[in-house]
């Protein structure tokens, strides 16, 4: 293909990520600019290096063809699965997350985060079991093994614990059965379960829950033997749900319950989400300016450089810079999307859809805590947030999605969606 | 699976969708949270950020009737701590304890003040030492919640020379912010605790200002100024008293520390207080700010009571100062004239039923006219002209000339005097049962003892209308306009041989040692039974009521030396006050022969 000799692989896939960074890294060097000096005034340096390694990995990566990419899964799922199993017995904690084990260090020096890596390693190996169908998947039975490869590495990763990269892998899953092409109602009725766990606190809502499951069912008709399994995990999971709740420990709960309502604990663990609104909130259209923000610099926000960066956009540069950011994200997965949409084959096809899906799980999720929209789950700003593992993953997706639109069919500009 | 490309753009579409509908929402949140909302997170973001510093006002000056200061402004430091908690506040508490002297007390002084405003600095050392200061301002950097501030500090110069009417300036109370008097104060602010200070607090109080310092979330200063425009204080207007400031201090100096008592020297036509002083007297500077508990205790253990204002608070038998209101109230029901002489002549008592009423001189005065029984205080006469006047109207009378009622001056708390209420004989019924009196109280009262005890003041306005036409106004300390009262309607030759009779009292009578050379003084002596006995001899208080000249008086002067034994001692004192006055007033000299 003529594409193939292209010098960048998708100019403006590319420039958004790369206009996405060098907005995140200002945001960055903003963060560190508090009244009382924090060591985080100098992170924005080593956030240019990783993004530079970042780009050179894309690079190196869109070199590689997508025949490379399908060889290469298995041995990098297997690899993200060891390491985060002996990441449970040598992973060391850091920053905001200081007492979970998410991070792999070798003689006390914190190399990164597999997880944010393991990733991409699960989006090419699910990417790989629903190529390999003839047809998307119908039944339960047919999600064994896509399920089996999310719910090892899922497992893994909530044991550290980091709930957050979970709720990401969860998505993953989520779309790329969606993109595989297997029906809304096999995913209702996969997710049945989680729905039932979250409206057992509530029997009335439960019980109508239940009549909508069972009306699915008659109408979707699996075979009889998913349909009861399906309904009996609602019964279980609907049931345990009060005793898991009583098992989660006071600190998980409590997030949960500031979630619904900040003020109820305003000077603990309301008070990130709080503040995050009023240094939000105070920006205003234009924002107090770039490097200004009182809320960031007075140190009322929490983590300004890693989770909570979002909340210094919208103190500084205000609802302006919100648009820009959140308009250059759109770009990004609209751009994915059609790549993925363009690709001639299944299986690049589906990678670059699980890899748009992460990102939007990710920009969702953390966007949305920062405003109260969602609970605080620790969950990092793709391309933003201070952190090297995530930096140099988000710019290897960037390298794959290349890649994928560089093999797709024709030039990217004729294809409508 | 399938992928068809129809198919694959079905899916992308929903996809793209699924992505534009999530963004718009997102987007909206963020419009609703900067746009809808901005004003109250700006709120919000600013209350974080800014700390109020309370910058507080100079409080109005106070000038006596001549210009010259009463009470001033000093500069003076308060020091304070901003904290954003209670926890964090006792922490660095300990921490500047162990920089200057900072007792436990003191800690929790601080902590109880920053729990009634959190918000506002708390007040470690409402008026630190110079000394404290500069340490302080030394080691600033170690206290991040540190603030010095400058503070007007109350002072006057002339203290003890005030404390009777001044007052002075303390921190607002729990239970005075909780009134409604105190609408608008808050925690921390200083407000006139007594006297003057108390009374035109509204005025003296002055607007505080705000200064605005900036903190971070652990509550460190980060920035002093400039955070936002300070608010400047301003301060209240001047306040101008009547005082005269020369005679204060002169009465003040006349009293020394030896002598106990209250005086009150007022303009006989308008009220206007000239001088007011209770003795001993005490430094009302020391009580700025809180008063030392050593100092507190040498003023309450000591048996003159310093702290008891005897010239508006402590009420005492009038004595024969109250025999003048006997004789008003016989002149002006038409009983008697100057002239006139009683039944009995005076042999140094006089029989009344089965009990004999002493005269106070054993000698006797033989017969005497009105105006005579004045001069010589001749207890035998008022006897006599009490059980004229019976007591129905000896009572209903002294109501009427404000036996029963404050004067009214601008002090706060000033004592209301005791006096029988009208209808006698309902208040004597009540008082002792209806069997338990008799008609021998009318021969008390006459001569300003039993039922009757008054204050200072009160006698002091009541001979206004003696020695003016029978009106009164309210003594006034502050400068302004008071309405002039009737308390008795005598016409004009009765009141001139009213004041002819005090006249004597001094030419020629009890306190005939107390003449001013060049100045006819009138006025009557007191000398009033307390009820406390020394050994066999019963204390008394010596009283002498009296204005000058006069016939066209220019001060009224009541003078009660507590336990001073008899009048002529007081008059002695205030002879020599109107003396000054009226010498540093440079008036007419009158012919004593006068009248």
């Amino acid at each position: 293909m003529s594409t193939a000799r292209r010098r960048i692989a998708d100019p403006t896939l590319v420039a958004i990520a790369i206009l996405l960074s060098l907005y995140g890294i200002a945001m960055v060097y903003s963060a560190g600019q508090t009244d009382v000096p924090t060591l985080v005034a100098r992170l924005y340096r080593q956030q240019i290096i990783w993004f530079v390694l970042g780009v050179g990995a894309a690079y190196a990566v869109s070199r590689a063809s997508v025949r490379f990419l399908d060889w290469v899964t298995m041995p990098a799922y297997t690899a993200s699965c060891v390491v985060l199993f002996a990441l449970l017995f040598i992973g060391a904690g850091a920053g905001t997350a200081a007492s979970s084990k998410s991070w792999l260090a070798i003689g006390g020096v914190r190399l990164g985060q597999p997880s944010e890596l393991a990733k991409i390693a699960v989006v090419l190996m699910l990417g790989r079991i629903l190529a390999s169908r003839k047809e998307a998947p119908r039944s339960l039975m047919d999600l064994w093994q896509p399920g089996l490869a999310v719910f090892v590495p899922w497992v893994l990763i909530m044991r550290q614990p980091d709930l957050g990269t979970g709720i990401v892998f969860v998505g993953i899953f989520f779309a790329m059965l969606f993109w595989s092409g297997a029906s809304w109602q096999l995913l209702v009725l996969v997710a049945s379960p989680v729905v039932s766990l979250i409206l057992a606190f509530s029997t009335g809502l439960w019980g109508a829950w239940f009549l909508v499951l069972i009306a699915l069912v008659l109408w979707y008709r699996p075979y009889l033997a998913e349909g009861v399994a399906v309904v009996l995990a609602n019964v279980v999971t609907g049931v345990v749900a009060p005793v898991l709740w009583d098992k989660m420990s006071p600190y998980q709960q409590k997030r949960l319950l500031v979630f619904l309502d900040p003020s109820t604990d305003p000077r603990a663990s309301g008070y990130h989400v709080i503040q995050s609104q009023v240094a939000i909130g105070s920006g205003g259209w234009l924002g107090k300016g770039y490097t200004l923000g009182s809320q960031k610099r007075l140190a009322f926000l929490p983590a300004q450089h890693t989770d909570f960066i979002f909340p210094v956009v919208g103190e500084e540069l205000g609802f302006l810079g919100v648009a820009v950011a959140l308009g250059l994200f759109m770009a990004l997965l609209l751009r994915s999307v059609r790549i993925a949409a363009r690709s001639p084959d299944p299986f690049p096809s589906l990678v670059a859809f699980g890899l748009a899906s992460a990102w939007f799980v990710h920009i969702v999720v953390n966007v949305g805590m920062t405003l109260n929209l969602m609970p605080v789950t620790g969950i990092p700003l793709p391309f933003f947030s201070y952190g090297g593992s995530f930096m140099l993953s988000c710019w290897l997706s960037v390298g794959i999605l290349g890649r994928i639109s560089g093999e797709g069919r024709g030039p990217a500009d004729m294809l409508v969606i | 699976m399938s992928f068809h490309p129809n198919e694959m753009q079905r899916r992308a579409r929903l996809a793209s969708a699924v992505l534009f509908l999530t963004f718009v929402f997102l987007v909206g949140s963020f419009f609703r949270t900067q746009v809808l909302q901005h004003a109250q997170y700006v709120l919000q973001s600013e209350e974080n950020r800014l700390r109020e510093v309370p910058l507080p006002a100079p409080r109005g000056v106070i000038y006596d009737r001549t210009g010259q200061i009463i009470a001033e402004n000093l500069p003076g430091y308060s020091v304070s701590l901003l904290a954003p908690g209670v926890d964090s506040l006792r922490a660095a508490l300990k921490r500047l304890a162990g920089t200057i002297t900072l007792s436990a007390e003191q800690q929790n002084q601080a902590v109880r003040r920053f729990r009634r405003a959190p918000n506002r600095p708390a007040v470690i050392f409402p008026d630190a030492s110079f000394d404290v200061v500069s340490v302080l301002e030394e080691h600033r950097v170690e206290f991040p919640g540190l603030i010095i501030q400058s503070a007007p500090k109350r002072y006057y110069p002339d203290g003890p020379a005030m404390a009777a009417f001044i007052g002075y300036t303390g921190e607002v109370n729990e239970a005075e912010l909780a009134s409604a008097s105190f609408k608008g104060y808050k925690a921390g602010q200083q407000v006139g605790k007594d006297g003057l200070e108390k009374q035109y607090e509204h005025l003296l109080r002055g607007r505080e200002g705000t200064r605005f310092v900036e903190v971070d979330a652990r509550g460190r200063v980060v920035r002093e100024a400039g955070a936002r425009q300070d608010l400047l204080p301003v301060s209240a207007p001047p306040l101008y008293t009547n005082i005269d400031l020369d005679l204060q201090k002169y009465v003040v100096e006349l009293f020394g520390d030896s002598l106990i008592g209250g005086v009150v020297a007022l303009e006989p036509k308008t009220g206007a207080v000239l001088a007011l002083h209770s003795a001993p007297t005490y430094d009302p500077n020391r009580f700025i700010g809180g008063v030392s508990a050593d100092y507190y205790r040498s003023l309450n253990d000591d048996v003159r009571r310093p702290l008891y204002n005897k010239a508006i608070k402590g009420t005492y038998a009038p004595g024969s100062t109250w025999k003048l209101a006997t004789a008003v109230l016989a002149l002006q029901s038409g009983l008697v004239s100057p002239d006139d002489r009683m039944a009995t002549a005076c042999n140094g008592g006089y029989q009344y039923g089965n009990r004999r009423f002493k005269c106070w001189d054993k000698k006797g005065h033989g017969s005497v006219t009105l105006a005579q029984a004045i001069e010589v205080s001749c207890d035998v006469y008022f006897y006599q002209l009490g059980l004229k006047i019976g007591l129905a109207r000896l009572v209903a009378g002294g109501v009427d000339l404000g036996a029963r009622e404050r004067t009214g001056i601008d002090l706060p708390a000033e004592t209301r005097p005791s006096f029988p209420s009208a209808p006698a004989s309902d208040y004597y019924n009540r008082k002792f049962g209806p069997r338990g009196w008799s008609n021998a109280v009318s021969l008390n009262l006459a001569i300003g003892q039993g039922e009757n005890s008054q204050t200072v003041v009160n006698m002091a306005r009541l001979y206004t209308a003696l020695a003016t036409d029978g009106q009164a106004a309210p003594p006034r300390i502050v400068r302004g306009t008071s309405a002039r009262a009737p308390l008795f309607r005598l016409d004009d030759e009765q009141m001139a041989s009213v004041r002819k009779a005090l006249a004597g009292v001094v030419q020629r009578g009890t306190a005939a040692a107390s003449q001013i050379t060049g100045v006819m003084l009138a006025g009557k002596t007191g000398t009033a039974q307390s009820g406390k006995y020394k050994g066999a001899a019963e204390l008394n208080h010596a009283w002498f009521v009296g204005f000058a000249p006069a016939n066209d008086a220019k001060i009224v002067v009541a003078v009660m030396l507590e336990f001073g034994g008899h009048g002529t001692r007081a008059a002695h004192i205030a002879s020599k006050i109107i003396e000054h006055y009226l010498k540093v007033q440079t008036m007419q000299v009158l012919n004593t022969e006068g009248e």
